[in-house]
């Protein structure tokens, strides 16, 4: 792929004239505004841009950005944009997706498009609910919430998406949510990676499982609550008016993460670690870290870029055809073949 | 039917070749144990008749299994070839030869032979241990059962050994040279060179030359046993003159692989590079299988995580300016139904191979079948209108992918593309096309604004086409979807008016599609009787009808390519016979739709064994037609006993 040209851009030209249906208050809103507020700084192409989604609220963005857009069918994105995509490598595609999209009914293309790594942003919203479908129990709900399909609390255990997509092989893995003000920066970082970037974006579903995420995402409080990663910065999170600055270090005791106070600003002697996006091992602790003893973990967790599919691909076929002439005539002749003479016209 | 010439006296296989005139056309069956390579001898002697210039068709049959339990029942691999100095159509319906190299493979096709024809058999695998798996009690070559047939038993295993000793092979590797031993007594057979199979031993053992010059070892020593066993009985030489066939290049091709040169073919002449998804199933995996080596033909293959990756992905390129192509079978075409109703909706060109197997469900993997017609004309949810073509042999199925490419590509739709496990497998002689031969449909993309000021993702030319347009195009962005789209803008909406007119227009562009006008395959325009197939049941039925003209009756063929939208004069055409009756793999499906277009009381003929048609059962349908019986018309097809039963039915 060329490097792209970087185009100049604001916030309105990524507007497009259709009204956004959306429940008033939903999370969807901050996200849309952050992501046109984000790809004029990248200096994104919008000729050059696609938004393709699956089935649900979230999947509807694509009717919002003015770029080429393709509202596919439930779960099916990633396949569709991996066709996309090694078909006309030089497009810049943005994939929106939502829990039951993503990780119920595509769970399976999720899983690939990250082991292939195909050269994407993968945005998964994650309300914990079926919105579009009023209100369902999804793969990512916790465990007794009270939904229409399961009145008496839901009993299966929910998947966590950022372990799911590290175990799936995502060589980016990152957290934001909707009305974070770092919520471009997080999404400027998965453009910069080369590769399937995925990025589990928390969003208020203000109709059926209104501020689900409040317990880290509320204002008040957040400092205690939330831990933003910086790669090569400690992890710290609090601070003296709060109660304290902590941050988290290696356990003693075994693989795994403790939270340990600092004292009088000396992070290093409380032995925090510092954040190497590379370090996958940390990666998986993070993500997987248990929300109220930790804090949540928000982000870059991980980015250790390797080469893509689509570059493979292509690379492959260059091999391929490497020396050879494409003669269709010569290939319909390739092989054991023989030749009637003659000119009797062959009755049937 | 082998009933009535099992009544005559049984003439002998050679018989008539001794008195001086070789028959027109004769039928090998080659089977043993999966493991016995089968299906590579029959390949080999497809490759030698062929280049021996007889017309030929041939049918492979072999078990879903890799390698099931040796020298079970349902472990038998068969190879049939049915060859001859006069046009060939079909693999043949009995064998006048059957190669057996285990009981098993005895028992289980032994019925199918015709009476008199020849066995020839391994007496080295016919062992106690064999014949118990075989579930035989006594040793059929020894007990006079096969009494109407010449029997010609020798020890084949000793005599591969014994040829190869000089390469010091252990005696399992050894044995495995069987089949070439087996072929070589066949090329004798049938005076044929043994030259091209040396040359073709030594480039597949390339790494290998002691495998390869003992696999030719054995070889020679078969041919040479044919030599000098000539006044042994029933073994004697058989010559076939070449069959006369118009000039030029020919080579024999499968299904599998003339489709694959025809998408190829297909994408050039749209000049398109072509994006194929597709996932592992049988019998389809052939086409991916050849695709995945003409990259340098501007082909993409993709194994996909699923079917429904496969049609996605295939979709997701055609939105970005390629041929998307995806293949598959009954079951993976039902995963891909959803996906389907997506390309239809957002209006992008996309080729579907279907090669039906037996069904439902998982069905019969192996066998063939024609019993997805519903699947591909009704199978989806909401008005889902897709062309439909069905190729009727391995050669004909060159043209049908051209021509699915051309109308995915000029009209902006998906098209289903039928052909089935027989076609892909089966191999016949293919005169080479000229590439030139075919007119170009090169595929137009929208550059610029087409309404002035405005962009009309969905406005309609005079063929009912919306415009093609790459993502990447400067100042076309627009969005697309499965949503239910205004007319010109794509926006969303669900308006009545609306939805009326999209469902109306996507209807209207699929039943304008340019198809050409219905030929008769066979006999006149009108008359007693018209056989109308589709599909892979081409060559019974030319040769049933073939036969029953002969025979003085006023009976017709007609064959059909386009399945959806059917060609214009089908139904002017099928009012002019008194009778019509349809042939059909499946349990009536293509009857159904001609009901239900024309009106016409089209008779079904169906068969679901697996097994395609023989000629004599179809000859028989159609004579009910002329015995003045009321009512004994068409009917239900019972397993026929010239055709191969299954193994799993031996051995349930």
């Amino acid at each position: 792929m060329n490097a792209p040209v970087k185009i100049e851009t604001s916030l309105k030209d990524w507007e497009t004239d259709q009204e956004v249906r959306w429940c008033p208050g939903c999370g969807d809103y901050a996200i849309l505004k952050a992501v046109q507020r984000t790809l004029p700084q990248i200096g994104a192409d919008p000729a050059n841009t696609v938004f393709i989604s699956g089935i649900g609220c979230s999947s509807r963005f694509p009717y919002y950005m003015e770029t080429y857009g393709f509202h596919t069918i439930h779960g099916r994105a990633p396949a569709v944009a991996t066709g996309v995509k090694l078909a006309n490598p030089d497009l810049d595609i943005w994939l929106v997706t939502g829990d039951g999209d993503g990780l119920s009914i595509g769970g399976n293309h999720m899983m690939h498009v990250l082991r292939r790594n195909v050269d994407m942003q993968i945005m998964l919203f994650n309300n914990e609910i079926y919105g579009l479908t009023k209100g369902q129990a999804s793969p990512t709900s916790r465990e007794g919430t009270r939904s229409p399909s399961s009145p008496l609390g839901s009993v299966d255990h929910p998947a966590n998406p950022c372990a799911f997509a590290l175990g799936s092989g995502a060589r980016f893995v990152a957290r934001g949510f909707d009305v974070s003000k770092k919520l471009p920066e997080v999404l400027i970082a998965a453009h910069a990676h080369k590769g399937a970037a995925f990025i589990e974006i928390f969003q208020n579903c203000i109709v059926y499982n209104k501020d689900v995420f409040d317990d880290f995402a509320a204002p008040k409080g957040a400092e205690e609550r939330q831990l933003w990663l910086e790669n090569g910065e400690p992890m710290l999170f609090g601070s003296e008016k709060t109660g304290g600055v902590r941050g988290l270090a290696l356990d003693p005791a075994g693989p795994g993460l403790n939270v340990v106070t600092v004292e009088a600003g000396d992070w290093q002697a409380a032995g925090v670690l510092v954040h190497d996006v590379t370090n996958r091992a940390i990666a998986h602790m993070l993500a997987e870290l248990p929300f109220g003893p930790f804090p949540m973990a928000l982000g870059v967790l991980y980015d250790d870029p390797r080469p893509t599919f689509e570059a493979a691909v292509a690379e492959e076929r260059r091999r391929a055809s490497e020396g050879k002439v494409a003669s269709l005539a010569k290939l319909l002749a390739k092989g054991q073949t023989w030749t009637v003479d003659g000119t009797a016209p062959d009755p049937i | 039917m082998a009933s009535q010439a099992a009544e005559a006296a049984p003439e002998k296989f050679g018989q008539d070749m001794s008195q001086g005139s070789a028959p027109d056309a004769v039928t090998v069956r080659f089977a043993g144990d999966s493991g016995d390579g089968m299906q590579l001898t029959g390949g080999q002697f497809t490759l030698s008749t062929a280049l021996a210039g007889n017309d030929l068709a041939t049918f492979p049959d072999f078990p879903a299994e890799i390698r099931a339990p040796q020298g079970t029942l349902f472990g038998v691999s068969a190879f049939q070839i049915n060859f001859g100095s006069r046009r060939i159509n079909t693999a043949g319906d009995a064998p006048d030869v059957l190669v057996a190299m285990n009981p098993a493979a005895l028992k289980v096709n032994l019925e199918a032979l015709k009476p008199g024809g020849l066995i020839i058999a391994d007496t080295g695998e016919f062992t106690k241990r064999n014949l118990d798996k075989a579930k035989y009690d006594r040793n059929p070559l020894e007990d006079g059962s096969l009494a109407k047939w010449d029997l010609l038993a020798f020890d084949i295993s000793e005599l591969t050994v014994e040829a190869v000793k000089p390469f010091g092979l252990g005696r399992k590797d050894a044995l495995r040279s069987k089949n070439m031993w087996t072929l070589g007594l066949a090329l004798w057979m049938f005076d044929r060179p043994r030259e091209p199979i040396h040359q073709w031993l030594r480039e597949k053992f390339r790494s290998k030359p002691d495998i390869a010059d003992a696999n030719i070892a054995a070889l020679d020593a078969g041919h040479a046993y044919g030599e000098t066993a000539e006044l042994a009985g029933p073994l004697q030489q058989l010559h076939i003159p070449p069959v006369e066939s118009a000039p030029g290049l020919y080579k024999t091709v499968t299904g599998a692989e003339s489709i694959s040169l025809g998408l190829v073919a297909g994408a050039q002449l749209a000049e398109l590079p072509m994006f194929f998804g597709g996932y592992p199933i049988t019998p389809a995996s052939a086409i991916l299988h050849h695709l995945s080596r003409l990259k340098e033909f501007g082909v993409t293959t993709f194994q996909a995580e699923d079917e429904i990756a496969a049609i996605c992905a295939a979709i997701g390129a055609s939105y970005a300016g390629q041929l998307g192509v995806t293949s598959s079978s009954g079951p993976g075409i039902a995963l891909k139904t959803e996906a389907m109703g997506l390309a239809i909706m957002t209006e992008l060109p996309l080729v579907i191979v279907n090669s039906q197997r037996g069904g439902p469900s998982t069905g019969l993997p192996t066998k063939t079948e024609q019993s997805d017609l519903y699947q591909a004309v009704y199978g989806r949810n909401g008005d889902a209108p897709m062309p439909v073509i069905a190729a009727r042999s391995p050669s004909d199925a060159f043209e049908c992918a051209i021509e699915a490419c051309r109308i995915a590509v000029q009209y902006m739709t998906p098209v289903m593309l039928l052909t089935d496990g027989y076609i892909a497998n089966a191999a016949e002689p293919w005169k080479v096309p000229d590439p030139a031969d075919f007119a170009p449909f090169p595929a137009k993309f929208l550059e610029q604004k087409n309404a002035g000021d405005n962009l009309l993702p969905y406005a309609r030319d005079e063929n009912g086409k919306r415009p093609w347009i790459k993502p990447g195009t400067p100042g076309l962005m627009h969005r697309i979807g499965g949503i239910e789209k205004a007319q010109g803008t794509g926006h969303i909406d669900y308006s009545p008016a609306n939805h009326q007119a999209m469902t109306d227009a996507r209807a209207a562009k699929i039943s304008g599609v340019a198809v050409p006008d219905q030929d008769v395959a066979l006999g006149s325009t009108s008359g007693k009787l018209a056989v109308v197939g589709w599909g892979s049941t081409y060559g019974p039925i030319h040769q049933a009808v073939g036969r029953a003209r002969r025979r003085g009756m006023d009976v017709s063929h007609i064959h059909v390519r386009h399945i959806w939208p059917l060609p214009a004069n089908l139904g002017e055409l099928l009012r002019a016979y008194d009778n019509v009756l349809v042939p059909e793999m499946n349990t009536g499906q293509f009857k159904t739709v001609l009901r239900d277009q024309y009106l016409v009381d089209a008779r079904p003929l169906t068969k679901t064994s697996g097994q395609p048609f023989s000629i004599a059962e179809l000859e028989e349908a159609i004579g009910t037609y002329f015995d003045g019986i009321a009512g004994n018309e068409g009917g239900e097809v019972p397993v026929n006993d010239t055709q191969l039963p299954s193994p799993e039915a031996m051995n349930p």
